[in-house]
C-alpha cells in the first residue's frame, strides 16, 4: 500500500539559499532510491525554479520562497511558491533563450531545464501576486523495502 | 565553490571546483574576467574536472566569457565533461559555437 509522504520548507529569497534547496529536496527524495543522474536532474529542476523565485519572482528583494515535495509511490511531486511579483507573459517566459534580464548574464533556459529533467511543469502565475510552479518525476529504480 | 586560473600561452586555463548556480556564478565572474583582462589572455579553456553540479547560471557565465573574448577574437573550448553536463550543454545549444575538448592538452591543440 502506498501512503503518501510530505516535506515542505521555507526561506528566505536569498541566493546562498539556492543549494540549500536543491540538498533539501534531494535528500527527502533519496528515500525513492533514485538514480544519480535522475537526482542530478531533480537538483537541477529544483535549482532553477528556486532562481527564478529570488531573481524575478522577487527581484532580488527578501521574500519567503515555500518548495515542498509530496512523494506518492516513486512519483515526487516538486511545487516551488513565491508570493513576487509573478509572470506577465508565461508562455514568453516558457521560450528556450528568452530571457527579460539579459543584463545578468542569464541564459533563458531555466524553463527548459525543468521540462527536460522533469516529466511534468506547470506554472500558475498572477500578476503582482506570485508564482507556483509544479513539477512531477516519476523513479524508475524500486525502493528496496516495496 | 573555487575558481583557480593559470595562464598558458595564449590561453587563460579557468578550473572550477564545487557547485555552479546563480549564487556563486557572481563571484566566479568577477575572477574570471579579472584574471582574464590581467592575465593579457586571448582564449579560455574550461576545465570541469571538479564541478559538482551547474544550472542555467552556468550557460549563462559561460555565454558572456564567449562574447567578451570573441570580441577580441578569442576562443571558448569546454574540457572534462561530465553526461549531466554533457546534456545541459547539448540542450541549451553551447556546442553550436563553442568547441569541446576531453582535456586540456587536446583543447589546446584544436588552437
Amino acid at each position: 500500500m502506498n501512503r503518501q509522504n510530505y516535506m515542505k520548507v521555507e526561506f528566505t529569497s536569498r541566493s546562498e539559499n539556492e543549494a540549500f534547496a536543491r540538498v533539501a529536496v534531494s535528500a527527502f527524495i533519496t528515500q525513492l532510491d533514485p538514480t544519480l543522474e535522475e537526482l542530478e536532474d531533480v537538483k537541477t529542476a529544483v535549482s532553477e525554479a528556486v532562481t527564478n523565485a529570488i531573481i524575478h519572482g522577487y527581484e532580488n528583494e527578501d521574500g519567503v520562497i515555500y518548495v515542498a515535495c509530496t512523494l506518492n509511490g516513486q512519483t515526487a511531486s516538486i511545487t516551488v511558491e513565491d508570493h513576487g511579483k509573478g509572470i506577465p507573459d508565461v508562455k514568453l517566459a516558457m521560450e528556450p533563450l528568452y530571457t527579460s534580464k539579459p543584463e545578468l548574464e542569464r541564459s533563458g533556459m531555466g524553463f527548459t531545464m525543468m521540462q527536460t529533467f522533469m516529466d511534468s511543469l506547470d506554472v500558475q502565475t498572477t500578476f503582482g501576486k506570485g508564482t507556483t510552479v509544479t513539477m512531477t518525476k516519476t523513479f524508475q529504480s524500486s525502493p528496496a523495502d516495496l | 565553490m573555487n575558481v583557480q586560473c593559470r595562464r598558458e600561452g595564449l590561453c587563460l586555463i579557468v578550473s572550477i571546483t564545487g557547485e555552479l548556480d546563480h549564487h556563486t556564478c557572481e563571484s566566479a565572474r568577477h575572477i574570471i574576467d579579472d584574471e582574464y583582462n590581467q592575465q593579457g589572455a586571448l582564449h579560455i579553456i574550461f576545465d570541469f574536472h571538479k564541478i559538482d553540479f551547474m544550472d542555467s547560471s552556468g550557460i549563462g557565465l559561460i555565454m558572456g566569457r564567449y562574447k567578451k573574448a570573441s570580441l577580441l577574437g578569442g576562443q571558448v573550448i569546454l574540457t572534462h565533461i561530465s553526461p549531466q553536463l554533457d546534456r545541459i550543454f547539448s540542450l541549451s545549444g553551447l556546442y553550436k559555437i563553442l568547441k569541446k575538448a576531453p582535456d586540456i592538452p587536446s583543447a589546446l591543440g584544436l588552437l
